[in-house]
């Protein structure tokens, strides 16, 4: 799960990570206040899960509460474009409001999950502010790295070489070596799965401060973290997949015409794949499980039907432990409650296939019955034209 | 011949008395798996499905000589019942639970080093030696006695590729399912080892999927160590960038993980890399000249 910069911010501000002054705002009323109250040199930032936000124009430094009130009218309910938005964009619904800093440097911190390994990562750099793939790629020796040992977890020599390594002066090596065992003490007991402070900043009177936070929490671990629960911003999803996530069903929205409904993330991915060979573009990425019900099967046609660029839908499943015959009866039940406005096509393989192929062909629908998911993908691309 | 699991296998299941642990172990039995009891903490002394329930997985290896577990356990409590199993040393401890946690999966993996013991998983559909041992979720019936090993981080694409190969007549020698977490016990490179040194493997069919780079560390290691031929397939070559897509682990971000890349890896390594799913069972039968 993605949160928001301000509500990073104060998780890691609980856990002695320095952090600016600052609020946040929903309504421009909300921003005048909070830039009253921090003396009116501030800055406005949108609060959107996307980063770039400052090239996009989403956050603008200003010295008097009147210029505060015109930034946060501006951004407040604009359409932020970035480089990970996409074109379209994503709605401005929130401003944090922080006291404006003078920095002396920007630097980065961050953790990440090494797979290999199977340990955690602690990356700094004096090269704050970047994009740190950029730094990765551009100059790799910029970036230091010490493994978190599991049970141990960061240890004080560990930071204070990081902090040496990346140019902190020694008066304030020690005050970036606690805000870093700080993060890293959250990342554990939060339940990160990525965290990322980029700029971390040494300031002119030698203060450190996380100036961003970008922190992804484990979905996996949420039961362990009821409190978060409220931390979801739903504005920040697309409507359908929401939609979809209230039935267990695991959908993501993309661009194409072809929607897909298929069991197993693996062969939903290699459905979107075969649509791709077959000349046509995937419309979603679908993964009803392997123990999907009538209800779940009728929900996902209803989702993957009302967007609208929809114009045919390939059902692809092998069943193991789903039936096909289940899938039928499913499909068939939504085609009639539903109606159905675009052509489908299914393809079905495993227990029960027989019983499956007679429940679509009695049902009265025109239904096209694919031979192998080759065959199916290219009916559904040629019927999507 | 076969990795892992055979007739000798001697399976425990955890989490026995569930609704998921009485389906699978029901279908294993009936598979001809040797399955010789369970367990489910209060439950111990009990029979189910014909076979004792113990409170604790070191007594029912004590008494079964259980030598290996499958386990059936929420996430909540799934990387504690991985402990368990590899503390009372049960050699193959295979982990079907979707959903744990990265954290706990951490602290397993550190307690696993030093012990003689092979996790396969978690959020795996299993490892099967067909007619002989069944362990997980896996349909039975679509595998057919053979010569050609498989790994794969899905299910599903498990299922096709088998499909594909047992209805061109080609059999499999094992089939593991790796499962598709970021951090699981057996990855790509451990699977392709053990299939490389089974005489009775004469093709190995890898698939694989966005996120990480375990697919390419297995690449590197198959260009200088394998002579068989291996047949490949990346799922993912359409999802978008940062997007987990589905599993836990199926995310290409920050310019790692993609399909792309893989695919490339996997060329240069001599692998028969299909663009599409539905040619893999094809590819096979080319490469082994049938």
């Amino acid at each position: 799960m993605k949160i928001h910069e301000y509500q990073g911010k104060a998780i890691l501000a609980r856990y002695g990570v320095p952090v600016p002054k600052g609020k946040v705002a929903f309504t421009v009323e909300e921003a005048e206040a909070a830039a009253k109250e921090l003396g009116g040199f501030v800055v406005v930032k949108a609060q959107i899960h996307a980063g770039g936000r400052g090239k996009g124009g989403g956050v603008k430094v200003v010295k008097t509460v009147e210029d505060a009130v015109t930034a946060a009218r501006k951004i407040l309910g604009m359409q932020l474009v970035t480089h990970q938005t996409g074109p379209q964009g994503q709605k401005v619904g929130r401003l944090l409001v922080e006291e404006a800093l003078p920095i002396e440097k920007e630097l980065y911190l961050g953790i990440t999950l090494d797979r290999a390994s199977g340990k955690n990562v602690f990356m700094a750099s004096s090269e704050g502010g970047m994009e740190i793939e950029q730094v990765a790629h551009d100059t790799p020796d910029r970036i230091l790295k010490e493994v978190i040992e599991p049970g141990i977890g960061l240890s004080g020599y560990q930071a204070r070489k990081l902090a040496f390594g990346i140019g902190i002066p020694a008066a304030s090596v020690n005050a970036a070596a606690k805000a870093m065992l700080a993060l890293a003490k959250a990342y554990d007991e939060i339940d990160c799965s990525l965290a990322e402070i980029n700029p971390f900043i040494l300031l002119k009177d030698g203060r450190v401060m996380a100036l961003d936070a970008k922190i992804n929490i484990d979905d996996n671990a949420m039961f362990r973290h009821p409190e978060f629960a409220d931390l979801r911003d739903l504005a920040e999803e697309d409507p359908l997949e929401v939609e979809a996530s209230k039935f267990s069903l695991n959908y993501i929205k993309l661009d194409g015409n072809i929607a897909c409904m298929v069991n197993g993330a693996g062969l939903a991915m290699g459905t979107m794949d075969i649509i791709k060979h077959a000349g046509g573009e995937p419309a979603n990425f679908l993964d009803v499980g392997g123990g999907a019900n009538e209800e779940q099967i009728k929900n996902a046609l209803r989702i993957l039907l009302s967007d609208s660029a929809v114009k045919a839908v390939f059902i692809n499943i092998f069943g193991g432990i789903l039936r096909c015959d289940i899938l039928a009866t499913g499909v068939v039940n939504a085609a009639r409650e539903l109606g159905i406005r675009v052509p489908i096509v299914i393809r079905m393989e495993g227990t029960n296939v027989a019983e499956g192929k007679k429940i679509l062909a009695e049902s009265g629908f025109n239904f096209a019955v694919a031979d192998g998911m080759k065959d199916g993908a290219e009916q559904a691309v040629k019927a999507a034209q | 011949m076969s990795v892992l699991v055979n007739k000798d296998t001697r399976l425990l299941v955890q989490g026995y008395t569930g609704a998921q642990g009485t389906f699978h172990a029901t279908q294993s039995i009936n598979y001809g798996t040797t399955v010789v009891g369970g367990v489910t903490p209060g439950k111990g002394g009990a029979m189910h499905l014909d076979r004792p329930v113990f409170n604790t997985v070191a007594d029912c290896v004590k008494e079964t000589g259980a030598n290996a577990s499958v386990i059936f356990v929420p996430p909540p409590f799934a990387a504690d019942s991985i402990m368990e199993a590899a503390a009372a040393g049960v050699a193959l401890i295979v982990c079907i639970t979707e959903g744990i946690p990265v954290r706990d999966m951490i602290a397993v993996r550190q307690f696993l080093k030093g012990r003689n013991v092979r996790l396969i998983g978690p959020n795996c559909p299993g490892i099967i030696t067909p007619n002989e041992c069944r362990i997980g979720i896996m349909p039975g019936h679509i595998f057919k006695p053979g010569n050609v090993g498989v790994v794969s981080r899905s299910g599903t694409l498990t299922y096709e590729a088998v499909g594909q190969l047992s209805a061109l007549g080609i059999g499999q020698s094992t089939c593991i399912g790796i499962g598709g977490d970021p951090i699981i016990g057996t990855t790509h490179l451990d699977a392709i080892q053990l299939l490389n040194a089974d005489p009775d493997t004469h093709a190995i069919v890898m698939v694989g999927e966005i996120g990480g780079n375990n697919e390419e560390i297995a690449a590197a290691w198959i260009k200088d160590n394998v002579t068989k031929p291996v047949i490949g397939f990346i799922a993912g070559q359409t999802a978008p960038e940062g997007r987990r897509m589905g599993h836990a682990g199926a995310i290409a971000e920050g310019g790692s993980g993609k399909a792309s890349d893989k695919m490339t890896a996997m060329e240069a390594a001599g692998i028969t890399v299909c663009a599409s799913p539905a040619e893999i069972g094809q590819k096979v039968k080319e490469r082994l000249g049938l």
